[in-house]
């Protein structure tokens, strides 16, 4: 069973309101350059892009590099300006993807 | 929290560039054992954003979600404080166990259940049971991560009064101090005198009470190394390998002994998993 | 020593509380249980891997005595451990320092993942001791060996101090933490010679700091 990945939102969030939203996934970040303990390259296997959408609009990408440490931490702020739900991908290397969706409570 | 925010991806930024940047060997290690303080006191603080909580997450899956041949969840899995109950369980271990007829830490006594509740394979479970680099611990570890955080907060308070159980630290104290293997390693060769590192890491000292507190409550611990949640058992099994000692079994009467003898040198420590490791 | 009724034990333990060790409040264990139990606890371990898991005389002195042993013991691991020291057939203490210097930086070797076959065993001296200035990752268990030779005068004598160090810390120091390099057979004297003129030798970085 992977693990689901952690969102982070406010619990309310008003009409024009700054928030700041926190994903935490778990990947291996795999970058390329490893060895196994057979000798060989452990092959390259990243999560390359990060989005976000709230509504349906994009609010935040990100693209990620062989610099990012395993298991991501990504944050971002919005500022709200109506209801709606989020939607968080994150795409790997090869296409797969990882999505979660949380609506946000506003009053 | 903005100004957390950025001090929090400050440190972790330092944190990355200390880990892989070669500095005067003092100042280097006590500047990365700095970094990682203030990176720790800001996850105890808030400790969402902590790597291992994901594999937290998961094991609170895991113990809820029916699993194995016999299709139950671990609810009904006894950690010693009654079925099912797993707030302060952790705290309490390694203890006695009637049903089994031994004393048993977190891991071997999420393994019990595993075995006997859900009907899974024990000798599959002991198997490979921890991760290479890279890899997330595996379920059984999960699981212990899970339990042992809802203990958080808490002071190690094994209690010890079983006669097998103060077997299990008569042995484990012996191993600790036990030579042997090409290296005539012991576990006090580098764990029994304060100060002392490997290279630039700081060992731990667990002959010394006060200092046993300080670190054995870190542990499962995630490792920036390794990228993930390594609990104790594979902890130990780690520091054999390292002593060039062959495999220990996880649930083994040495290993649980080993740690009854950690547990019992930080009592009356606090308890905060996972820890944040190189 | 025979095993106790659980009662006693208890009590035994309850009365015996302050300072004692928790082995001898249960004044229950003894080798041959602890031998039995370590053998259980690594059941895949075979031939020279079992014997791993049980120190010789010497290691069982130290480990009863908590790497404290009496005078008379010191004195006769001393004897014992000294007779063991094989020294080079050619008469030289000294081989290639650079050798020396990658010996002392690699920790390969013995553990279960190694194979001796792709790698030779190191000495792994930085886990422990400073040797060269420019090498900054380097332990604290041992002391520092910077600039030894130098201190000493690259004499003929510290060169078969350090030589007899390596190849068996116990014949000086009863229960070093130091392991045995030559007499359990982790480096070969070629690979001891080389760690020597690492130490020694005026050429040698850890001496021209």
């Amino acid at each position: 069973m992977p693990a689901k990945p952690r969102i982070r939102l406010p619990q309310t969030a008003r009409i024009g309101e700054v928030i700041e939203v926190k994903t935490l996934v778990a990947h291996a970040m795999e970058i390329g350059n490893r060895r196994g303990s057979d000798g060989n390259t452990i092959q390259r296997l990243l999560l390359h892009t990060f989005e976000a959408t709230f509504a349906g609009k994009e609010v935040f990408r990100a693209n990620l590099h062989t610099g990012t440490a395993a298991n991501p931490f990504i944050s971002f702020f919005m500022k709200v300006l109506g209801p709606g739900e989020f939607e968080f991908t994150w795409t790997e290397d090869g296409g797969a993807k990882i999505t979660e969706r949380q609506p946000l409570n506003v009053t | 929290m903005n100004s957390s925010r950025k001090r929090i991806c400050a440190a972790a930024l330092v944190v990355g560039l200390s880990l892989t940047a070669a500095a005067e060997a003092q100042q280097s290690g006590d500047a990365i054992e700095r970094e990682l303080e203030t990176y720790r006191s800001m996850l105890k603080a808030d400790p969402w954003s902590n790597p291992g909580m994901l594999d937290v997450d998961r094991g609170e899956a895991l113990w809820k979600t029916p699993a194995g041949p016999k299709n139950v969840s671990l609810e009904g899995c006894d950690l010693g404080l009654g079925a099912g109950k797993v707030d302060g369980a952790f705290a309490r271990l390694p203890r006695y166990f009637a049903d089994g007829d031994r004393v048993m830490d977190v891991e071997t006594r999420i393994l019990w259940c595993m075995e006997k509740l859900q009907g899974f394979d024990r000798l599959k479970l002991i198997t490979r049971p921890h991760p290479a680099a890279g890899m997330p611990v595996r379920d059984l570890g999960g699981i212990a991560t899970f339990v042992a955080s809802r203990s958080n907060g808490q002071p190690f308070k094994a209690a010890f009064t079983e006669p097998r159980e103060r077997e299990a630290l008569a042995l484990g104290e012996t191993l600790f101090y036990r030579r042997s293997g090409p290296m005539d390693f012991a576990c006090s060769t580098c764990h029994a005198d304060s100060g002392k590192r490997i290279r630039l890491q700081a060992l731990p000292v667990f002959s010394k009470p006060e200092e046993a507190r300080n670190s054995v409550g870190q542990w499962p611990a995630y490792r920036v190394s390794t990228a993930h949640v390594m609990t104790t058992q594979h902890r130990i099994y780690d520091c054999l390998w390292q002593m060039r000692l062959p495999e220990v079994e996880l649930g083994s009467e040495v290993s649980v002994a080993l740690i009854s003898y950690l547990v019992k040198q930080a009592e009356g420590g606090e308890i905060n998993v996972p820890g944040i490791k190189r | 020593m025979k095993k106790m009724p659980a009662i006693a034990v208890v009590l035994l333990a309850a009365i015996a509380a302050c300072g004692k060790t928790y082995a001898q409040q249960m004044n229950v264990l003894d080798e041959g249980a602890v031998d039995v139990l370590m053998r259980a606890a690594f059941p895949k371990s075979r031939g020279e891997w079992l014997s791993r898991l049980k120190g010789d005389e010497t290691m069982r002195a130290c480990s009863n005595s908590k790497g404290a042993p009496s005078a008379e013991a010191g004195r006769a691991i001393g004897a014992r451990e000294r007779a063991t020291i094989r020294y080079p057939s050619d008469g030289k203490l000294m081989g290639d320092w650079r050798r020396g210097e990658q010996l002392a930086q690699s920790g390969y070797g013995l553990r279960f993942t190694d194979d001796p076959a792709t790698r030779a065993t190191g000495g792994n001296c930085y886990a422990c001791h400073q040797l060269t200035k420019q090498e900054v990752s380097f332990g604290t268990l041992g002391p520092s060996l910077l600039e030894y030779g130098k201190i000493r005068g690259f004499s003929e004598a510290a060169a078969k101090t350090v030589y007899e160090k390596i190849y068996n810390p116990q014949a000086t120091a009863p229960c070093s933490l130091m392991p045995r390099f030559g007499a359990n057979v982790v480096l070969t004297i070629e690979q001891i010679k080389d760690i020597v003129a690492l130490i020694m030798s005026p050429e040698s970085p850890v001496n021209r700091p």
